[in-house]
């Protein structure tokens, strides 16, 4: 196979031996691979190597489950592109794939065919070095250990001393706003609090990317809206890449500067939607502006197209 | 005679009774007194039992070796103490507690190590799950021939009956932890290492709790009864079957009644740990918040 | 991902566990008795080669450690080598333990699912009995057994009555317990709708509770079925009963025939696998018949 130039992205799948089972593979370039000194790095960006890579590139994926009733197919033919800094909602009715594509690029599940890279790397390697945080749709909180010791949680397995794991669950719980609640046990906190909770357990591990699955669906709508609004002004904070599964139209487009719209049987996507409104934090009231209710109605016919009410 | 002894035991009956229900009915109304009847009328119940048992027994002169009354029993107890005592240490410290430290933990030890394993667990867990039904008190007679008569038998006995329950529940526990939770430690490239001491044996606790509770009467149980197929001089079940021999039935309640006793501080003892080690469990933490 | 299949899943991995015990089980055979065939050896004056040794050992009469075809010939030997009516048949002794246990046993269900309707629908029998019933379960029960026999005996009551009030009283405790639950088992919202019908109590128990006690009653059926058989088997101890599984246990471990014990072992260990087993599927059939399928797997 011939070597691509130096400097493209190229998947490691086109080249050189993949072993997956193995979980080993040729690095894409060596001057833009994670674990490459930084010295490295800035010489390759000096050679023209663009240092803003995409930070997942995904191209014809799909993914087929066997069960016992045949093979579904969850997830065919996706093709996207997310770069640094984004937020990307995907929304669609159950069985769209949405979880499962979230899943897929945290290493959670394996695709069947087509090509996957998380910050340049493989997604196994990428969770292996800890490249994102996680929340799931509900908190998850380990009931047997107080707040402090839950958002401590990656924390240990990572190999971090006390004292600064105290530092980071202290930052935070506070960007959070959850101090003083560190020495309370999950149960005695409300469900909005224990998903908030949940968040800075995500965010201590301090990744670039941050994957959420409809983490704020089992909320009521006021709670909801405050955790939106929170959720923004910490991403505009942070600068992170946030990908959001959700099933809210509103949600999906207040939040995110690109929407990804999917249908199910079999998943994929039916439309990318490019927001126009202000990157960074918004305020809620944009939700009633007109240009909110374009991208929200395109959302809507997107969904309404892939998704017939008779199946 | 006779109808004085009526009416004893009809008022008795009737007036703690009434007591009874008074106080369900007071627990009911006034929230402050329901600790105190809750705790209150069980125990005016076993009270009940226990004075209609004396009158019965005394006043109508049921021969001893049929029932006697509680208070002989409690007389022929507290004759014999040093060998009730005797007993209780060759019977309970000797064979019940080694058996059972054993058997625990070679079951908690296995479910580890089939845990790893999804082809040892199918493999295991069905006969292990056949295993707790099957009447093991049965190889009492065999360990006596393999192990003597002393306590090791007894505790082979015990090691063989609370193994399984151990293996399935323990094997239990460790599945319980949910999906979420596991993927959660995966997203953390955790090893397995972490995933068992951080997730999987916390979680694993209220199940392991609840087969070191079943475990502590099975044990029990089965060195009584083990003791029935042969044991030197003295055990809580040797005693049992020679005094009835011996027609001494008051003895035989007597060592009926510390077996009772046994059993329900060995299970008290376990129930107060699991209540501190799953203080988070829901079924623990009833009524906190 | 190959599909899971009944066969890989269940039958392979139980018949190789059960292999490898049976091959563990002829070592072990093979290592507690071969003493005692190098002392018959002196004894006799004879000398053994090392496979004679091996084979011996798997043949004694009174092993330490019978092997497993002396247990099944012995088996066979006991149950369709002999008449079912003879008094070393262990089908007859089969017979006579599992009377005992099946009378008790339904005598101990109907009691316990009556105590646990009583227990439910009055709270006064609630708050006085079931701190009893739920401490008994720590209390060793079966140590009262032979007691029972005894005391029974002496009024005149012996023979099958009393191995079955054992039985009776061990199956009672799970059933109740378990009944107990069961009939507190439905939701508050269940509750509340039966309220706006305006039912009375013994609507609510016969359309929601009892319904919704099943599993649970059959749970504890399986447990009250087990430590039933085992009374029944206990029971059969101490006065020296020459009928019933316990008996012939009791007997063999008596006159040091370790195969006859081993061979009444297994006999029990069959019904009470059979017990088990036949209120496994009577609880199956009563769940399809109640509407309930069998949990599909998800992808």
């Amino acid at each position: 196979m011939a070597r691509p130039a130096e400097g493209t992205l190229v998947s490691e799948f086109e080249w050189g031996e993949v072993d997956r089972a193995a979980g080993t593979s040729a690095p894409v370039s060596i001057f833009t691979h994670p674990t490459t000194p930084k010295s490295l790095q800035l010489f390759g960006r000096m050679l023209g190597v663009p240092a803003s890579m995409n930070v997942i590139d995904i191209e014809t994926l799909s993914l087929t489950f066997e069960t016992g009733d045949g093979p579904v197919q969850a997830l065919s033919n996706i093709d996207l592109k997310i770069a640094k800094g984004d937020f990307v909602s995907f929304i669609g009715p159950s069985g769209c794939g949405k979880t499962t594509l979230l899943r897929v690029i945290a290493d959670l599940e394996q695709p069947t065919g087509g090509t996957i890279s998380v910050n340049g790397t493989t997604p196994e390697l990428a969770r292996l070095d800890r490249a994102y945080g996680y929340v799931f749709q509900a908190p998850a909180l380990y009931p047997w250990r107080t707040i402090a010791r839950n958002v401590a949680l990656p924390l240990e397995i990572m190999g971090l001393t006390r004292a600064q794991q105290e530092e980071r669950i202290a930052r935070n719980l506070a960007l959070v706003n959850l101090t003083g609640f560190e020495k309370k046990y999950p149960w005695q906190l409300s469900g909005g609090m224990q998903q908030r909770a949940s968040i800075a357990r995500a965010l201590a591990v301090e990744p670039d990317l941050l994957l959420m699955d409809e983490p704020f669906g089992a909320l009521d709508e006021i709670v909801r809206d405050h955790l939106n609004e929170q959720l923004l002004q910490l991403w505009a904070k942070t600068k992170k890449t946030v990908v959001f599964v959700t099933h809210s139209i509103p949600e999906a487009v207040y939040l995110s500067t690109k929407i990804v719209v999917m249908s199910p049987r079999p998943g994929r996507i039916h439309d990318i939607v490019e927001s126009d409104l202000p990157r960074g934090p918004r305020p809620l009231d944009i939700r009633e502006t007109p240009e909110f209710l374009k991208l929200a109605q395109r959302v809507r016919d997107g969904l309404r197209a892939g998704h017939s009410y008779d199946d | 005679m006779l109808p004085l002894l009526l009416i004893a035991i009809l008022l008795v009956a009737l007036g703690i009774s009434w007591l009874c229900v008074y106080l369900v009915h007071l627990g009911e109304k006034v929230p402050a007194a329901r600790r105190f009847s809750d705790l209150a009328v069980p125990l005016l119940f076993g009270v009940m039992l226990i004075a209609e048992w004396e009158l019965v027994t005394r006043g109508f002169g049921v021969p001893e070796i049929l029932l006697p009354a509680p208070s002989v029993i409690l007389s022929a107890a507290a004759n014999a103490l040093p060998t009730l005592w005797e007993d209780v240490v060759q019977t309970f410290f000797k064979s019940v507690l080694s058996g059972y430290i054993v058997g625990c933990g070679l079951g908690f030890l296995a479910a580890l190590v089939i845990n790893r394993s999804g082809f040892l667990k199918r493999g295991l867990l069905p006969l292990g799950n056949f295993v707790s039904a099957l009447p093991i008190v049965g190889v009492a007679p065999i360990a006596v021939m393999w192990f003597g008569f002393d306590w090791q038998s007894k505790a082979a006995v015990i090691v063989l009956m609370t193994f399984f329950p151990m293996l399935v529940n323990t094997e239990a526990g460790l599945t319980a932890a949910g999906h979420m939770e596991r993927d959660l430690m995966r997203t953390y490239a955790a090893t397995w290492g972490d995933e068992m001491r951080r997730l999987r044996l916390p979680a694993a606790w209220p199940f392991v709790f609840n087969a070191l509770k079943i475990n502590s009467t099975l044990a029990l149980i089965g060195a009584i009864v083990a003791e029935f197929f042969g044991a030197p001089t003295y055990g809580v079940g040797f005693r049992i079957s020679t005094e009835m021999g011996r027609m001494n039935t008051a003895m035989v309640w007597a060592e009926i009644g510390v077996a009772a006793i046994l059993g329900s501080v060995f299970y008290g003892v376990i129930a107060l740990f699991e209540r501190r080690v799953t203080f988070w469990h829901p079924s623990v933490r009833k009524g906190q918040r | 991902m190959k599909k899971p299949s009944f066969m890989r899943e269940s039958v392979v991995p139980v018949l190789t566990v059960l292999a490898v015990l049976v091959a563990l089980w002829y070592v072990a055979a093979l290592f507690m008795n071969h003493s005692m065939v190098i002392a018959e050896a002196e004894l006799k004056g004879l000398a053994f080669t090392p496979s004679e040794i091996w084979l011996r050992s798997w043949a004694l009469d009174k092993p330490l450690l019978p092997a497993p075809h002396q247990v099944i010939a012995e088996l066979w030997r006991s149950t369709a080598g002999l008449s079912v009516t003879s008094k070393r048949s262990l089908v007859y002794h089969g017979w006579v333990t599992l009377s005992a246990t099946l009378l008790g046993f339904l005598l101990g269900t109907l009691l316990g699912i009556l105590l646990a309707i009583g227990i439910v629908h009055q709270k006064v029998m609630d708050k006085s009995l079931m701190p009893w019933i739920i401490a008994s379960q720590t209390v060793p029960i079966l140590a009262v057994a032979p007691m029972l026999i005894v005391v029974l005996n002496a009024i005149g009551i012996s023979g099958l009555l009393p191995k079955a009030l054992i039985s009776t009283y061990l199956s009672f405790f799970p059933v109740v317990v378990g009944m107990v639950k069961g009939l507190r088992s439905p939701e508050a919202i269940h509750l509340d709708l039966m309220r706006t019908y305006n039912a009375d109590d013994f609507q609510v128990f016969t359309k929601l509770r009892w319904p919704a006690s099943v599993p649970f009653l059959f749970a504890s059926l399986k447990v009250g079925i087990a430590i039933s058989l085992i009374g029944a088997i206990v029971g059969e101890l101490p006065t020296g009963a020459v009928a019933g599984l316990g008996a012939r246990l009791l007997s063999g471990s008596y006159y040091g025939q370790t195969i006859q014990i081993w061979a009444a072992l297994f006999a029990a260990a069959f019904l009470a696998g059979l017990l088990v087993l036949v209120v496994g599927w009577s609880e199956r059939l009563v769940m399809r018949l109640m509407g309930s399928r069998p949990e599909r797997r998800t992808a």
